[in-house]
């Protein structure tokens, strides 16, 4: 089986933001570049079951030149192949679940792995939409993932458990954090990694329709107030919630 | 009449979700600017309480009902919604940004053509334009966005916004029998977890941290989380060490969370912990470092021994029950 993970090159976690001159996005100036966490989840299960099952697996990432970091990273871990969608302009989730899409129909994947959220915007938006337009099955947010035959059973977080979803191939799945432990690359992995071919493509241009007007800082926090150093205090935070806050 | 507005109503097991008000209150907001009005769509079997949204300001409500439609399926939802969205020109959807609208509101969004915004948190009004607040970075910034495509979706965050005081307006009901609903994706099961109530729907969280020494003294944190009627939360670092559920972690890569009071008790707050929290309405922290990050964004602290403070905080509240 063709099995293809959709991974986003993002912003470390810790990045602290700065808003850049343009007002509309941040300024990378000294901000550290990762894979998104959750893809990583997408990528251990791709290629665990390309162990089990056979196949082989692709990586398909949009974005600019630095995003090949991302890529060889995915190929370090036991990715066959790696396909970059070249581009350096906005696009939203939209055009970028779109451009996914129509390699995938390329590559002839029947199953897409993706991470269940980009941690740069925080959408949780390409998995379904990408699963939208190929006309896929799709099951998002997953935890556990049992494939048979053309069968799939998936536990997806939901609010206070979990719902087991049953579908079929065809199929996108979005990986949450739980659904295995992602491996380290090893040496061997990523010495080859480092001579495999990143095959480069433009993908279909086409017209955002959402637009990023401004960003800004979220409103400063007024800095806390420090009631007391011990068990003395508590009288006075329970009354604070119960008449300032009104919280309990 | 241009820009109607319809909003998703979510049902689990018959019951409305409170999100769902929330966002029947914020589409009546929303269509009073744009001098439009607003109806919902609500899918399921039984469901109680429908008329309600009346009181929130939708003038009706269609239901579509089917026993196959108690559970979620994606591909019969998405069916429903998008078919009803397009026979009735509707122009924008406003759904919950639950783990049920996240995961159906993008594929609605490719089934009308839609632009979408999701994990909205506020918005302004410009010249008939809509403009959408929503955080990025894990909250470290924000954005302001436009949708430009004619049909529009927009996910809220729970808790976020007002659900209003209902007024006794009943909304109609109009039921329709949906035959042989499409359940290629099909709900089988729902596995409960052990905690009575997710962090992600409750009002109040008490977490617990490194700070708590080992899973047995947890039993604190649940002790005064029973109290308040709250949910028990975590950070990352607990439950890596196995010490709480991963349903329970709050943060960037667990649950992103906006409870009226959220109790910190021996967490540092790290960033991607903030990530997760920084928008609960009241933050108190216990911490026995007065450099914790944490503190920076508590509105109470106490720099103190958790198993000093939380014990004589339980006695506290247990006093003021008693009292009651
Ligand atoms: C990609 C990525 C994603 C992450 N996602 C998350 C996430 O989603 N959620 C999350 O929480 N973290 C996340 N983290 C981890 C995060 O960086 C921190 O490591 C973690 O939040 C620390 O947990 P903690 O506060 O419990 O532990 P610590 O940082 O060890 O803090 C323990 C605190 O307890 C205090 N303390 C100790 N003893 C006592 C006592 N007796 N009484 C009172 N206070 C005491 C200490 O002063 C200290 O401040 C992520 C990290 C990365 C790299
Ligand atoms: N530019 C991109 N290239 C490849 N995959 C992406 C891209 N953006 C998002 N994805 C995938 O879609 C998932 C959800 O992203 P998002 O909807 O942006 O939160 C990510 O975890 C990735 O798997």
């Amino acid at each position: 089986m063709k099995i293809a993970v959709c991974v986003s090159h993002v912003p470390d976690t810790a990045a602290k933001i700065v808003i850049g001159a343009d007002g509309k996005s941040i300024d990378p100036t000294g901000v550290q570049y990762i894979i998104n966490p959750y893809d990583e989840f997408a990528i251990e299960e791709a290629l665990k079951l390309k162990e089990k099952l056979g196949g082989e697996t692709v990586v398909i990432t949009l974005g600019g030149e630095s995003s090949k970091e991302t890529i060889r990273k995915s190929l370090a871990m036991g990715i066959d192949n790696a396909v970059l969608l070249k581009d350096d302009n906005f696009r939203d989730s939209f055009l970028v679940a779109a451009a996914l899409a129509s390699e995938i129909k390329n590559q002839n994947a029947e199953l897409v792995f993706f991470g269940k959220q980009s941690v740069d915007y925080d959408n949780s938006i390409v998995g379904q939409m990408t699963a939208e337009i190929l006309g896929y099955n799709c099951v998002t947010v997953v935890v556990n993932l049992k494939i048979e035959g053309n069968k799939i059973l998936a536990e997806r977080e939901i609010e206070g458990g979990k719902e087991v979803v049953e579908t079929s191939l065809p199929a996108v799945i979005t990986a949450q954090k739980g659904l295995n432990e992602p491996r380290y690359a090893s040496l061997k992995g990523i010495m080859t990694a480092k001579k495999k071919v990143i095959e480069e493509k433009k993908p279909a241009a086409g017209s955002n329709k959402l637009e990023i007007l401004a960003m800004k800082k979220p409103p400063a926090k007024q800095p806390g107030k420090i009631i007391g150093t011990d068990a003395g205090a508590v009288p006075e935070l329970v009354k604070l919630l119960k008449e300032e806050a009104k919280v309990i | 009449m241009a820009n109607k507005i319809l909003v998703f109503i979510e049902q689990r097991n018959g019951q409305i979700k409170r999100s769902s008000f929330e966002a029947v209150h914020l589409a009546a907001q929303m269509a009073s600017k744009l001098s439009t009005g607003v109806e919902a769509i609500a899918i399921g079997n039984e469901i109680q309480n429908l008329e309600k949204t009346g009181g929130y300001g939708a003038v009706k409500v269609t239901h579509y009902k089917n026993q196959q439609l108690e559970n979620y399926s994606a591909s019969a939802y998405k069916d429903i919604l998008a078919k009803h969205f397009i026979d009735n020109n509707f122009d924008i959807l406003i759904i919950s940004n639950t783990s049920l609208g996240k995961d159906l509101a993008p594929r609605i969004a490719v089934k009308i053509d839609a632009g979408i915004a999701m994990d909205c948190t506020s918005f302004s009004y410009e010249n008939g334009n809509i403009i959408a607040t929503r955080p990025v970075y894990a909250g470290k910034a924000l954005i302001d966005v436009k949708i430009t495509s004619n049909k529009k979706v927009f996910s809220l965050r729970p808790n976020v916004f007002a659900a209003g005081t209902p007024t006794d307006l009943q909304s109609e009901i109009e039921v329709k029998n949906v035959e042989n609903p499409n359940l290629a994706e099909k709900v089988v099961d729902i596995k409960k977890s052990d905690s009575r109530l997710d962090v992600a729907e409750a009002d109040i969280i008490v977490s617990g941290g490194r700070g708590l020494k080992g899973p047995e003294n947890f039993k604190l944190v649940e002790e005064l989380a029973s109290l308040l009627g709250a949910a028990t939360g975590a950070s990352r670092a607990v439950v890596d060490a196995g010490w709480r559920p991963h349903s329970e972690q709050v943060g960037q890569t667990g649950k992103t969370v906006s409870p009226s009071l959220y109790i910190a008790l021996g967490i540092s707050g790290a960033i991607q912990h903030l990530a997760g929290m920084r928008s609960s309405k009241y933050i108190v922290a216990v911490n026995k470092d007065k450099d914790a990050p944490i503190f920076q964004i508590a509105d109470y602290g106490i720099v103190g021994d958790v198993f000093e403070i939380v014990p004589a905080l339980i006695n506290e509240l247990k006093k003021i029950k008693g009292q009651k």
